[in-house]
């Protein structure tokens, strides 16, 4: 373990701020491969934590674990204070409600128009007219670069579009938590920085990120937190200065990086 | 050898009996709120309504052929009057229900369980739970309602069809009118053979449904495995439409023996 312990973390967390999701001690298992090792890490409200890895660490399992998308072998998943693992029907979706989540491939309906996906959050879960949920979702795709892209399809869209269109999606609720899967891969570098300054805006309005990232410049730009996955475990954690200094070689060697995607 | 057939054996008893929960599941909670009727009556138009051409020229052709063969059988015994009976009666209690429900599973079948399995390997079931959507009542309530809801209505325009497709080559053959044609068709015809045959195709309509849905939420490997499910869709369908076709007909016999 490196830097900060989880323990001493989340104590400290406890003490500055409620956390807003909290894994305890998460265990997740597939088959023979251990996925996540006894994962313990909390996210203060209102801050944004970036989780860095190599490829097949768990890191898009950890997110799902989160909106309950899986179920952990073993351990709580805390959001809000509510173990989400516990919770099932109507309670289970009034708490998915307060997040968005943003896949790695987008996975945007691809029976339905871009700027369909984006208001059918809007559509399920309010009593809006037509017309204010299409202003809104207009809205949702302004703000990510994709005003004049409602009726395409999202086949029609590029793969960075297809993201984009994805975090609108995930926006279009204006949810507490924002869980996204690596929101810079396939986007040019002025996209990219465009989607980092939204990330970073929605932070300041008090919104809670979970961000997976490989993108360490983009990751400096939006977390307060780091925490780095290595073979199913929490190898380090805290700032970004703290993750340079750390003891392991691979830590360090992930903060140097400059790579995008 | 006699392990690996128990072993199969066994297999596929798991597999009806997966199945069977997940449709069961189905009927429980098509009847608990919220419902999905937007979504139920969007999918009867795309399965009922877009399956009619195919049902209506398939029951015109198997009018047609129904009307030969019946011609050529009756004929010999100077019994021609008795076609138009002959025929609708072999259509309406037989053969539209069933070639109905196999036809759909092919059209329908394959589609749901191709768009399903599609929508689990790309993460669209799972962005729909992230939306705090039901996917199973909003993806798979709503299809199994709708092949409920569509078999027996395609199941009466397949018969129709078939009656008029039958008419077609009997007029051709032998000049009979449309009404004596028709008042010989339904003179041996009344509600009893039409509606437990008909609505027996609602449980057709639940299997399409249910085997469908069920190989589509259970896909994996990808593309390769969306090919694997839409076949399978079909085939699994097919032969439980055929073999549940028989406790049906013993079923109806039981309860309207009248018409055994």
């Amino acid at each position: 373990m490196d830097g900060t312990a989880p323990e001493e973390t989340a104590a400290s967390h406890e003490r500055n701020g409620e956390p807003a999701i909290c894994l305890d001690h998460v265990t997740k298992t597939f088959g023979e491969r251990k996925v996540l090792d006894d994962v313990t890490l909390d996210v203060r409200a209102g801050t944004a934590f970036c989780l860095l890895g190599r490829s097949g660490t768990g890191k898009s399992v950890t997110l799902k674990h989160i909106i309950r998308l899986m179920k952990p072998d073993r351990g709580r998943v805390l959001v809000h204070g509510r173990d989400v693992v516990a919770l099932e029907g109507r309670e289970l979706a009034e708490v998915r409600r307060s997040m968005g989540f943003l896949f790695q491939n987008a996975a945007l309906f691809d029976s339905i128009s871009v700027g369909e996906n984006v208001a059918f959050p809007l559509r399920r879960h309010t009593d809006w007219p037509d017309a204010r949920i299409r202003e809104v979702a207009k809205a949702k795709l302004a703000d990510v670069g994709l005003e004049n892209d409602y009726d395409k399809m999202p086949a029609d869209l590029s793969g960075g579009m297809r993201k984009r269109a994805g975090l609108a999606r995930a926006m279009a609720l204006d949810p507490d938590i924002l869980l996204i899967d690596e929101p810079s891969a396939g986007l040019d570098p002025i996209t990219a920085d465009e989607i980092d300054e939204l990330l970073v805006d929605r932070k300041k309005k008090g919104t809670t990120l979970v961000v997976v990232t490989h993108n360490i410049p983009s990751a400096r730009h939006i977390g307060d937190e780091f925490g780095m996955l290595h073979e199913g475990r929490v190898i380090a954690r805290g700032t970004p200065e703290e993750l340079e200094r750390s003891e392991h070689e691979l830590v360090r060697a992930f903060m140097r990086s400059e790579g995008s995607g | 050898m006699t392990e690996r057939v128990g072993t199969a054996i066994l297999a596929v008893l798991a597999w009806v009996g997966d199945v069977s929960l997940f449709g069961l599941r189905a009927l429980k909670e098509a009847v608990r709120p919220p419902y999905e009727f937007g979504e139920t009556a969007r999918h009867v138009f795309e399965i009922g309504w877009r399956s009619v051409p195919l049902i209506a020229t398939s029951g015109f052709a198997i009018g047609v052929v129904l009307s030969m063969h019946t011609r050529a059988s009756l004929e010999r015994f100077g019994a021609e009057a008795m076609i138009p009976a002959g025929l609708a009666i072999a259509l309406i209690r037989e053969t539209g229900p069933l070639v109905t429900g196999l036809l759909l599973s092919g059209r329908v079948g394959a589609g749901i369980g191709a768009e399903l399995g599609a929508m689990k390997v790309t993460e669209q079931i799972d962005a729909l739970e992230a939306t705090a959507v039901d996917s199973f009542k909003f993806l798979a309530v709503t299809r199994i309602l709708a092949c409920i809801i569509a078999l027996p209505l395609l199941t009466t325009i397949m018969d129709f069809c078939g009656i008029f497709g039958g008419f077609v080559a009997e007029a051709t053959v032998s000049g009979m009118s449309w009404h004596l044609y028709f008042r010989r068709a339904f003179s041996l015809i009344n509600f009893d053979d039409f509606i437990p045959a008909t609505l027996k195709t609602a449980v057709f309509g639940m299997i399409i449904g249910t085997v469908a849905s069920y190989l589509g939420f259970t896909t994996t490997q990808g593309t390769e495995g969306v090919g694997r499910t839409s076949t399978r869709s079909v085939v699994f369908a097919s032969i439980l439409i055929i073999m549940t076709n028989v406790v049906l007909v013993k079923l109806i016999f039981f309860f309207f023996p009248e018409r055994a």
